[in-house]
């Protein structure tokens, strides 16, 4: 124990004085923790190195994205990054007293650049590439020293001006009011400085700060958000750049099964299981079945859809897309859809349908324009993107209604699966805590029970909500089950329950 | 002909002898050499009976003149400045084929006010319902030039029942999707489909509202009294009422209230008076606190403008060009004042066939296929428009002359 304990802080001390020398003589190649990647590394790369460097970094970035796609709180993805990056990608403080940062920063850089090559080469795999790589450099610079990020950000011009003690006077009122309207607590000393409003999107998007002609001032507790748009812009701009280069580069045929392995790992790491069509799969319906499925076996946003569909014999253009998409991977043929759809809208003329609408359902199932299969759409689509106008009825009814409104819908849509008054009140609260996809997993629990779901059971092992098909496939499948059983018994009469 | 008539006949003359395809070459190109602002730029043709030709693209305004006439749309659109000519887009590669550049452009569309509004529903409009646009336009003209420092709007009216907004500074121009979203997200107040009472939430608890929207809602404050109690009244039937007891969302208060409405029947203003009496009764109070800023709330929930969002979030949604004819109206798309937009009346916009009309009676030369028209519309009502266009024209064109100057001499050349 002795014996260690000392080698240690030995060579701890050897570091120490290593990196003073390098600093002395000034030619360290990783000053700082946090890298801008704005050059690429330097000397040799063993095939080895490349491939290692590349590997560890994707795991980090696939559980970032993982916990993009399941919904994770800041903190929690931040606490999985830190583990994730203890175990594969350390990187240290100048302060540790760890014995090689040089070659952590170098395997940092190596990884980096090594994934853009990889990630480049699509719009998706770049959007994807930028936004995991910045949550990564927002985790670490959280986690960094403050003197340290001041120095890093010493390092690099960010375009922004010190806010005078005159302007501050000037726009006190308005400086004071944005501070409350974004929940930080007024500080009559809070030092500013201002940039233009395009480079902090983030902040103006949720009104965070004061903007007085296109200039966003920014209080000094928020000014990470600048460095890390700027992370994000500057990173995105490298990566068409590699991407417009790359057909040219001189490509080292050793290299080029690894990128392609590379940027497979990562569109794996997402869950797509609900995004493609279950036709073929013996899981066909017909458009006629469409009525009683959805008393059975619909999450809300799909039984108010269809309801609506019914009431009004239209739906506007999200709500066609999202309970069209829904009914395609539910396993309708495109013949079914048609015939559906046509059904549907009974107040329209035969040539006005085919004019307006036969060709965008041909679409949707990939049969026109571009030729994508789209998938159906995820709870977290439904719940945030194409928020419904006010004439819309596609959304999530859990976050789209308001209370009254929801309360009374989900008990006429459920009721008679069991869903009573005396339900509502757990609900409602899981709503307005802001927990959409709780309070859907409750209400199928609820109108599952009869099936034997039990609460906290959710869909299926504890699992929540986190697709509208997911829901009604499960709601199937029990349904499926309970059918095969009661062949059995519906001779017998009651069933009673044995040992 | 009827004044809405709009005959392929019709447009075709009007494409020939009326549209301002110069003035909209420079609003496009913010130079008078054409640049890439105007020959990467997508241009989409609505063609009859339902054709949708897109990824159209021009030389200058000769060639866009030459295939307009030749194609005779219903309408075309215009979208954004690609990194390659849209015609040629086949013969690049995908992703040497994106959008750069365009307008930042907002839609504001009257059905969005249809459960506010008493007066008429769906595609009807009426002068009374135009002031739900005129505030919207207000308030959004503003904010836009005030927080986000911009210079060079151009207020479209779509033709029916709506407004368009493009606006053409260089950075509006440059904006990402992501930046577009982001001042989307700052001026968007209203929010939430029609199973969403409540359609405002902008601030933390009664804390008060974030600069910017307390700024639109000290203009908005007398055109909520003047639109909403006096003109619309549109507390008067229970439906209305009931809805402001909701958003008051006081128990106490909105029981009484109620009680007090049932029996007597209280015009808007009264009912509005009602409530503010009601907030006083509890000065210094929570219930008060709670009532002010539900009353803002109220007041923006009214009458602060109605965006659709999708339109401004995408630098590649395609938008109707201005001075096209509404299929419906035969009304000419034209530019609007903002600064006049009150005295703004749709239905002394200029149709189509009214236009051509005067244009005969101007006795211009009948039947001359040869003779080109440039300026034909010069002679017709449809002058003060295009004119407003030409100003705004050469006011851009000089700021780039400008910025060019700023830049020092041009290597380039
Ligand atoms: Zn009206």
């Amino acid at each position: 124990m002795q014996n260690k304990e000392d080698r240690q802080k030995l060579l701890a001390q050897q570091t120490l004085s290593k990196i003073n020398e390098v600093e002395n003589h000034g030619t360290r190649r990783y000053p700082h923790r946090l890298n801008f990647y704005d050059k690429p590394p330097l000397g040799d790369i063993t095939i080895e190195d490349f491939e290692t460097c590349a590997l560890d970094r994707l795991r980090i970035l696939a559980e970032i994205e993982s916990s993009f796609v399941r919904n994770r709180s800041w903190d929690e993805l931040k606490n999985i990054t830190i583990t994730q990056s203890d175990k594969f990608l350390q990187l240290n403080s100048n302060s540790a007293w760890t014995l090689d940062l040089e070659s952590q920063r170098r395997k940092d850089h190596v990884g980096h650049f090594v994934l853009r090559l990889a990630f480049c080469r699509s719009e998706d795999l770049r959007r994807r590439f930028v936004k995991a790589e910045t949550a990564l450099f927002r985790v670490r610079f959280d986690s960094d020293d403050g003197e340290e990020n001041l120095e890093f950000l010493k390092s690099r011009d960010f375009g922004w001006e010190e806010v005078t003690a005159d302007e501050v006077e000037e726009h006190f009122k308005e400086l004071q009011t944005a501070a409350a309207s974004a929940n930080r607590e007024p500080n009559p000393k809070e030092r500013y400085c201002k940039v233009r409003w395009t480079r902090v999107p983030d902040l103006i998007e949720k009104r965070r700060v004061f903007l007085k002609g296109g200039m966003a001032y920014v209080p000094s507790r928020e000014q990470s958000s600048i460095v890390f748009q700027e992370f994000q812009n500057s990173l995105m701009k490298s990566l068409e750049m590699t991407a417009k280069a790359l057909p040219f580069l001189d490509e080292d045929t050793r290299i080029v099964p690894i990128l392609n392995n590379l940027s497979q790992g990562f569109l794996a790491g997402v869950s797509s299981e609900w995004s493609t069509a279950t036709a073929g799969s013996g899981n066909e319906i017909t458009a006629d079945m469409i009525d009683d499925m959805a008393r059975k076996h619909f999450p809300a946003c799909m039984r108010n859809l269809h309801e609506c569909l019914r009431r009004d014999k239209h739906l506007k253009h999200f709500g066609r897309l999202q309970y069209g998409l829904f009914l395609k991977v539910l396993g309708l043929s495109i013949d079914e859809a048609i015939s559906f759809w046509r059904r549907s809208f009974s107040n329209i003329q035969d040539d006005k349908f085919n004019k307006e609408y036969r060709y965008n359902i041909r679409h949707s199932f990939g049969l026109e324009g571009k030729r994508a299969n789209y998938p159906a759409k995820s709870c977290q689509q439904i719940l945030t993107s194409d928020q419904p106008g006010t004439g819309d009825s596609h959304g999530c009814p859990y976050r789209h209604f308001s209370p009254d409104n929801l309360q009374t819908a989900l008990l006429s849509m459920y009721s008679s699966q069991g869903l009573t008054s005396a339900d509502l009140p757990e609900i409602m609260h899981t709503v307005k805590a802001g927990h959409y996809h709780v309070a859907c997993t409750r209400v199928f629990e609820i109108t599952h029970a009869r099936q034997g779901v039990a609460k906290g059971e959710g869909v299926g092992s504890g699992e929540s909500v986190t697709h509208p098909n997911q829901y009604a496939a499960r709601s199937r499948e029990l349904e499926r089950e309970r059918d095969g059983d009661n062949g059995k018994k519906e001779d017998d009469g009651d069933v009673v329950m044995m040992g | 002909m009827s004044d809405t008539e709009v005959s392929p006949e019709i447009m075709l003359a009007f494409y020939k002898r009326l549209y301002p395809y110069k003035s909209i070459f420079g609003w496009l190109n913010h130079e008078h050499t054409p640049t890439r602002r105007f020959t990467h730029r997508e241009w989409a043709f609505t063609l009859p009976p339902d054709t949708y030709v897109r990824y159209q693209s021009f030389a200058d305004a000769d060639e866009l003149k030459k295939q307009v006439c030749q194609l005779n749309p219903t309408r075309f659109e215009i979208g954004p400045v690609y990194s390659a000519k849209p015609r040629d887009r086949k013969t690049v590669r995908a992703a040497n084929f994106t959008p750069q550049l365009r307008e930042l452009v907002f839609d504001i569309d009257m059905t969005d006010y249809d459960e506010i509004r008493t007066c008429c529903s769906g595609a009807g409009i009426c002068k009374r319902c135009w002031a739900f646009i005129a505030a919207a336009v207000r308030v959004l003209d503003r904010a836009i030039r005030d927080q986000f420092g911009y210079k060079y709007l151009l207020w479209v009216y779509s033709g029916r029942r709506g407004i368009h907004l493009w606006i053409s500074d260089k950075e509006a121009m440059e904006l990402t999707d992501e930046q577009r979203r982001a001042l989307v997200g700052w001026l968007t107040v209203i929010q939430g489909g029609k199973e969403m009472k409540k359609k405002v939430n902008v601030r933390q608890g009664t804390k008060s509202l974030p600069p910017g929207i307390q700024m639109s809602l000290e203009s908005l404050r007398t055109i909520f009294h003047r639109l909403i109690l006096e003109d619309q009244d549109c507390f008067a039937e229970e439906e209305g009422w009931e809805t402001l007891l909701q958003l008051i969302s006081e128990p106490s208060v909105t029981r009484r209230l109620r009680a007090k409405w049932e029996i007597k029947s209280r015009s808007s203003e009264e009912k509005w008076e009602d409530v503010k009496r009601e907030a006083r009764a509890d000065k210094g109070g929570k219930i008060h606190d709670n009532m002010v800023a539900a009353m803002e709330d109220i007041v923006l929930q009214y009458t602060y403008p109605r965006l659709d969002a999708e339109v401004s979030k995408h630098r590649n949604h395609l938008l109707k060009a201005p001075f096209c004819v509404h299929p419906k109206t035969g009304r000419v798309c034209v530019p609007v004042d903002p600064s006049s937009i009150d005295s703004f009346r749709p239905e002394r916009v200029p149709t189509v066939s009214q236009l051509l009309r005067e244009l005969d009676e101007a006795g211009a030369s009948a039947g001359a296929e040869a003779t080109e028209h440039h300026s034909d519309w010069q002679k017709t009502s449809l002058k003060p428009y295009v004119d407003m266009l030409d100003r705004h024209v050469a006011a851009l064109m000089e700021e780039v002359r400008r910025a060019k100057r700023e830049a020092g001499p041009d290597r380039s050349w």
